[in-house]
């Protein structure tokens, strides 16, 4: 019943509402995208052809390149943080007893919590007179004026704001890294004790690069979540001092919503979406390699 | 683990705990100081009074509370219903009907993997405006099924070929229509991976900012988060009422959180399986 042109027939029927699905919204909008790139395109006047133009204005606009780089150093400083940390946490985990359980609960909880809201929560926190942070410093006696955190430096803002966000995300390395940690096959770490190892050795000879896939996996999500970031600056700094502080997508969201330079907008985009496929082939490359 | 070793161990545990904790912490206790305490300077660690106007003040804050739990609401349900409508006949084909073609349309399908959102947020922008479904929350929730679709797909479409074809030949012998097989046989043995589904529609859904932020532009169409992120700079008090942004806070965290304890294992291994794609 299932096989022969009726089959197909069918088959076909229950997949097309979600073909359609796609097709409408996400390979029509990637199309749509692609073609007002190529147009100066406004809601108020009709869209005109501008050729590369919009391309041609992205790599000569120093406001692109700012917040393109800023994004870059974004990246390049939680993720390290992120990968290091989430992975001594999941050597600390990784054995099944009670508290080390809890601890990877406790962990992971800040995971499930929008990133929107976390950054509502540190907004708080960073406040110069009316958050924690500088209330336990002062009274720590680490610092001796309320630190301005958020917006006024740009270094100061992302180390504010990467805090906030490792505080965020770290779980969710942690947990991979356990799995991939608990896979480690038991007799492999017994024979690296019977070798007379020690602890530290067992983790850098033996699980690690066990594990080398996973922490390249992670490192890889880290990467693309960050040059993806928005909710965080647009709402801890909202792109201050002097948009400094605002990201790649930050960038095009200014351009094209607030500004309605959507033909813009659209170049920008085609140009991060580029930057992020390159980076999401070598992921799906490595989690096909990781499944034969 | 000998001695020291292990008290090492349950200190680290324990130090870990207290900083992963301390910041929900700290927000629910900002939440329920009395108001005055509440706007501080410099603020104090613990309520010296507990006071209920933090979240009085919130439940009447511009359209109110309920609007605006409802709008948060009512986009992750139909985001959730939407989700599964479209993905189990679709995963149901792709594990079991000999379709031409099928990779190709499975690439196709997955096409939000390799595309992030933030990226079509322009074009689906200047569409929604087209058709009528920004400030709506039925286009927010279509916006919010695009980016949870392959993994919802993906995650069934394993789920389903896992399932014994045994179980679905029986079906058969007796006559049944693929249709019947679908709601008596592969939904039923499926029930895990459809929660799990549901489960990551729900917190994408209450948890996404950019796209509301984008869509909507009228205060009564906002969701918990845009309001919430509003808030922080427009007040009536002529500064950030800071003890209604984490009265706010609290109420949308405790939905993420009963979800995740309540479906822990769920959550874990769905994460896992969206990962590791």
């Amino acid at each position: 019943m299932r096989h022969g042109p009726r089959g197909r027939l069918v088959g076909f029927a229950y997949l097309a509402p979600a073909l359609l699905f796609v097709l409408a919204f996400t390979a029509y909008p990637l199309a749509q995208m692609a073609w007002m790139s190529l147009h100066n395109w406004s809601l108020l006047s009709p869209p005109r052809f501008v050729g590369l133009a919009n391309y041609e204005r992205a790599f000569s606009d120093t406001q692109f390149w700012v917040s393109f780089r800023f994004t870059l150093l974004y990246a390049a400083l939680i993720t390290p943080v992120l990968i290091i940390g989430g992975y001594l946490l999941a050597l600390l985990t990784a054995r099944n007893t009670v508290l080390r359980r809890v601890t990877r609960t406790v962990v992971f909880i800040p995971v499930v919590i929008g990133l929107g809201v976390s950054s509502l929560l540190w907004y708080w926190l960073f406040s110069t007179d009316f958050g924690l942070v500088n209330r336990a410093l002062l009274d720590l006696g680490v610092i001796d004026k309320p630190v301005l955190w958020l917006g006024v430096d740009a270094t100061v803002s992302s180390v504010a704001i990467s805090a906030s966000v490792v505080w965020k995300v770290i779980g969710f390395g942690m947990i991979l890294f356990v799995a991939a940690i608990q896979a480690v096959p038991t007799d492999v770490v017994e024979a690296a004790l019977v070798d007379g190892v020690s602890h530290w050795q067992r983790v850098t000879r033996v699980i690690l690069p066990l594990t080398l896939r996973t922490v390249l996996l992670v490192t890889l999500v880290s990467v693309i979540g960050s040059l993806l970031a928005f909710d965080q600056f647009y709402i801890m700094t909202a792109g201050q001092p002097r948009n400094e502080t605002a990201t790649s997508v930050f960038y095009i969201y200014l351009n094209s919503f607030p500004y309605l330079k959507l033909g813009y907008g659209a170049a920008l985009s085609m140009i991060l979406a580029v930057t992020i496929l390159v980076f999401t082939v070598i992921q799906l490359l490595l989690t096909r390699r990781s499944h034969q | 683990m000998k001695g020291r070793g292990k008290y090492l161990v349950a200190a680290a545990c324990l130090v870990v705990c207290t900083v992963m904790l301390m910041p929900l912490a700290m927000s629910i206790l900002a939440s329920v100081k009395p108001t005055e305490e509440a706007a501080a300077s410099p603020p104090t660690y613990f309520p010296h009074g507990l006071s209920f106007d933090s979240y009085a003040r919130l439940w009447s804050y511009q359209e109110g509370l309920p609007v605006y739990l409802a709008n948060s609401l009512g986009t992750a349900l139909l985001a959730i219903v939407l989700a599964l409508l479209l993905t189990v006949p679709a995963a149901y084909a792709l594990a079991r009907f000999p379709i031409p073609g099928k990779e190709v349309i499975f690439v196709v399908l997955l096409l939000a993997l390799i595309i992030p959102y933030q990226a079509l947020l322009t074009p689906m922008f200047l569409m929604f405006a087209k058709i009528g479904l920004t400030n709506s929350l039925v286009g927010l929730a279509i916006l919010h099924t695009a980016i949870q679709l392959p993994f919802s797909l993906y995650v069934l479409r394993n789920s389903f070929s896992a399932i014994p074809r045994e179980l679905e030949e029986a079906a058969i012998m007796d006559g049944s229509s693929s249709w019947e097989a679908l709601r008596w046989v592969f939904i039923p043995s499926a029930v895990p991976a459809i929660v799990t589904t549901a489960l990551f529609a729900f917190i994408t859904s209450w948890n996404e900012f950019l796209g509301a932020l984008v869509m909507m532009s009228r205060s009564s169409t906002f969701t918990l988060p845009l309001i919430l992120a509003t808030s922080r700079t427009e007040t009536s008090l002529g500064g950030t009422d800071w003890g209604m942004l984490q009265a706010g806070v609290t109420i949308s965290i405790i939905p993420c959180v009963l979800v995740y304890f309540l479906l822990q294992r769920y959550y874990v291994s769905g994460l896992m399986s969206g990962a590791i794609k």
